[in-house]
């Protein structure tokens, strides 16, 4: 295998979407330092973004200048190194400029899928869809001589399902980025006992050159992270269901939230990370998982009727946060929906009334800010989740018992061999979650 | 000639806050004024001082880069813009790299010698903070010789004093030598916490020392020999004093205890074109400083405060050995024991420097004068350090580029 030769023509398919536009940074980063290296030197790298969307390729040649000129910015000391022979660049501007003007030059957007059919390797972040997948890898195979390597980055469909269906003989494998995949750290590499093993090495090493950590896991629906998260996500919305028969629902979702968030001492609460992904893509997510667990039922009504009622969260393609079960000011949750009166009631009306119900966090609580600092978690943690199993409060009741739930699944994840073990969960948590400890943990 | 045929009086120092990352109030993504607001703060600054605009005779404003940093060249034509009593007095901006304040108060002084003006209005001034930080450096390599700058270091200037410490670190040990750059870096910031107007004024780092032993040079991200806390601050900021003879002094109404002395001054240049002989001496500041002094007949020994050019702490250690505080290989152990803190037996940089108080380049050597200024006659508040009678003099230090062009001036509180 040439891993240069390989990335000389890629495709990546729903490349103006959230996943797509990162990944076809990444690549097309990737593919420029490559053609810039002097033994590349006439070499022809051609970067196809396909998508559907002719606005949103319009919008994807915008965000990728400005997050090429970023990357150039970051690395100038390096890149007056590659181009120290072109006497022409002298300033660092002038060589800033002739980067970005070298990763733009090889992507060619489009919206025809025809241009697949001569790329030796495709990324594919179409929208998570397994028919949709399906279809599109079998066409593009069907049509491209080049047998071509498929990468998909479905965070939950079977891979062995999509070469089957789609005739792929083994040249498809799960590489799942972690939202945003041009910041987050964390790739899920996922093969079948049919994945071609020279595109295994070579995923190996464009994640290395692209400095993400690979967690390996098996081909089962949801693979670790979303194994975890969907679980976690039902755990936190069934316990506000069950609050909510003694207290306004709008409260609590918001002592769910605050418990996931200050009381485990995570980055955001369950509901603001659900919004972060989007309640629709959350819902879609557990209805493809769902029918590959039939000891469980993976699947929540109130996600159905928040669709319903059209509230989704999700992002703006500025980035910024749409509203879901909570709203946002400046990115801080100002008020929750109350699916009932189908209006969002202000935080600030009940916050101190629900916090005096949750009772004080403990003392030895630190925010996650420090926390994900900590250098001997163990002490840390054990210390501060000791502390709370000893506290009668509802907060610190609850809290344990969320944090015994996020224990056992993480757990159950290695018992159905979907991890190969603990510190792969863990490490999942921790690099794509942003969590500041393992969820296998002895803590709870 | 350097010592004055006549007396040569400094008054009315005043200095902008010096804007950038530091200040509470900068807010890179946020719309900020421009050179224009600086340059009218500083100059009105002076002018409610002297009794207004009428008693200017000339006009000089040192600047280093506008031309591209905001697109703004011909920075003379903006005094009448302050007062309209300034339309039609000659004005001149003077370019010297970061000696751009240095020569602006040498070009004023020769306005007074030459007897064209008794009253002569300087400004400093630089506002840097329009381009983020790759591209400024592209702006400050013009300090430099340009037919270095495709091999020379993406950050520049960073990249020369670099290697300057790296030949220091060889010869006598790094860290020994980060040692005394640390005390520096330290001493910049303590000082520049009592000074209102400084860049680094609410740093409220305790242990100053040890984050910057914490900060180990980078070679992949930064340059091989120094961290960014070596480094003086990216600012914007504009300063202004008069320069007068005794005549100008009288008809501001301002009385000589209000003023201090000019009793010499040094303009030195090295070739541009050359690359220092020895990177571990700072041997055009060796010739400025020790010419000044002997100009004004005095010895270090008789020196209250010094206000140096430290771009990079290695340059103020280094200035510790070029005055002859420190052998060769000892300015480091000098400063690591504290006897240039304000407390120590020479105060260096008592509102902090270049590290501390900020580098808006064109802007500093005016800067030096008006700390200067302010310790000798008692204005400078929290910042103030004892003048004894028996060390009344001060010396400022301030270096174009690499150790190129640097003028020293050597100043004494104006007897009553």
């Amino acid at each position: 295998m040439d891993y240069s030769e390989k990335l000389q023509n890629v495709t990546v398919l729903g490349a103006a979407g959230k996943m797509g536009s990162g990944i076809l940074l990444l690549t097309a980063v990737e593919m420029a330092d490559l053609s810039l290296k002097p033994e590349n030197k006439g070499k022809a790298f051609v970067l196809h973004a396909m998508d559907v969307s002719k606005e949103g390729l319009a919008g994807l040649m915008l965000y990728l200048r400005a997050q090429v000129q970023k990357v150039a910015e970051k690395k100038t000391v390096a890149l007056r190194k590659l181009y120290a022979n072109r006497t022409d660049l002298i300033e660092n501007e002038e060589i800033i400029n002739q980067y970005i003007f070298d990763v733009m030059g090889l992507v060619r957007p489009t919206t025809r899928l025809e241009a697949a059919y001569d790329s030796t390797l495709i990324f594919e972040a179409v929208s998570e869809n397994r028919t949709l997948k399906v279809k599109l890898l079998s066409q593009i195979d069907q049509n491209n001589p080049e047998k071509p390597w498929f990468f998909t980055n479905t965070s939950s469909v079977p891979i062995h399902l999509i070469d089957e269906e789609a005739g792929l003989g083994g040249r498809v494998l799960g590489f799942h980025f972690y939202n945003p995949p041009a910041v987050q750290k964390l790739v899920e590499l996922i093969v079948t006992d049919k994945t071609n093993p020279e595109m295994i090495e070579f995923a190996g090493a464009y994640a290395k050159n692209l400095g993400k950590v690979v967690v390996p896991a098996n081909d089962f629906a949801g693979f670790i992270g979303n194994g975890h998260f969907m679980r976690d996500a039902l755990h936190g919305i069934h316990t506000s269901e069950k609050l909510a028969k003694e207290m306004p629902f709008a409260e609590a979702v918001y002592m769910v939230n605050r418990i996931s968030q200050d009381f485990l001492i995570r980055p955001m609460g369950i509901f603001q990370l659900i919004d972060y992904v989007g309640i629709d893509v959350v819902s879609f997510i557990m209805n493809v998982m769902n029918p590959f667990l039939p000891d469980e039922d993976l699947h929540s009504d109130l996600l159905d009727r928040m669709i319903s009622i059209g509230v989704k969260g999700g992002q703006y393609s500025d980035g910024s946060q749409k509203d879901g079960f909570l709203k946002y000011e400046k990115g801080r949750p100002v008020a929750i929906y109350d699916p009932e009166t189908k209006a969002y009631v202000e935080i600030a009306g009940f916050n101190a009334k629900c916090d005096g119900r949750l009772g004080p966090a403990p003392a030895s609580l630190i925010p996650w800010k420090a926390a994900v600092k900590v250098k001997d978690k163990d002490q840390a943690f054990g210390s501060i989740f000791g502390e709370m199993k000893t506290m009668d409060t509802l907060g610190a009741r609850l809290a344990v018992e969320y944090g015994r739930r996020s224990n056992a699944i993480g757990k159950k994840l290695v018992a159905d061999n979907v991890a190969h073990n603990e510190n792969d969960v863990n490490t999942v948590l921790l690099t794509g979650f942003f969590h500041a400890y393992g969820p296998v943990n002895g803590y709870f | 000639m350097s010592k004055p045929h006549k007396k040569i009086y400094l008054a009315a120092g005043f200095n902008t806050v010096s804007m950038g990352t530091g200040r509470c109030e900068f807010n890179p993504k946020k719309a900020r004024p421009g050179i224009e607001h600086y340059f009218n703060e500083a100059v009105q600054g002076t002018l409610k001082q002297i009794g207004g605009a009428k008693n200017v005779d000339e006009c000089v404003v040192g600047n280093f880069m506008a031309a591209r940093f905001n697109k703004q060249a011909h920075l003379g034509g903006l005094f009448p813009m302050v007062d309209p009593v300034l339309q039609f007095k000659p004005a001149i901006r003077v370019e010297g790299a970061c000696a751009s304040g240095g020569l602006a108060l040498v070009t004023s002084i020769k306005n007074v010698l030459a007897g064209t003006a008794d009253v002569s209005l300087t400004v400093g001034i630089e506002v840097q903070n329009t381009v983020k930080a790759i591209y400024g450096a592209d702006i400050l390599a013009g300090a430099g010789w340009f037919q270095k700058r495709k091999n020379g270091h993406a950050y520049f200037f960073p990249g020369q004093f670099s290697d300057r410490a790296g030949t220091y670190y060889e010869k006598y040990g790094m860290d020994y030598a980060r040692k005394g750059m640390g005390r520096w870096f330290r001493n910049a910031i303590e000082n520049a916490r009592l000074c209102p107007t400084a860049q680094e004024y609410e740093n409220k780092v305790e242990d100053l020392e040890a984050l910057y032993n914490k900060m180990k040079p980078n070679g992949a991200a930064f340059v091989d020999h120094l961290n960014v806390l070596d480094c003086s601050k990216v600012s914007d900021g504009a300063s202004c004093v008069v320069i007068c003879s005794e005549e100008g002094l009288k008809r501001c109404g301002i009385p000589k205890s209000e003023a201090v002395e000019i009793i010499s001054w040094a303009h030195k240049v090295r070739n541009l074109t050359e690359d220092p002989v020895d990177p571990t001496e700072l041997i055009t500041i060796k010739k400025a400083a020790l010419s000044a002094l002997e100009d004004a007949g005095i010895t270090i020994h008789d020196l209250a405060t010094i206000e140096t050019h430290d771009c990079f702490s290695i340059a103020g250690v280094l200035a510790t050995e070029a005055l002859g505080f420190a052998e060769k290989g000892k300015g480091a152990q000098f400063v690591a024991e504290g006897h240039t803190a304000r407390d120590g037996m020479i105060p260096m940089n008592t509102t902090g420097g270049l590290i501390g108080w900020g580098h808006p380049t064109g802007g500093t050597g005016v800067h030096m004068a008006v700390t200067v200024w302010e310790q000798l006659t008692g204005k400078a508040g929290a910042s103030q350090i004892a003048v004894s009678p028996e060390k009344p003099f001060a010396l400022s230090i301030n270096m174009g580029g690499d150790d190129v062009t640097v003028v020293a001036a050597v100043y004494k509180r104006a007897s009553v």
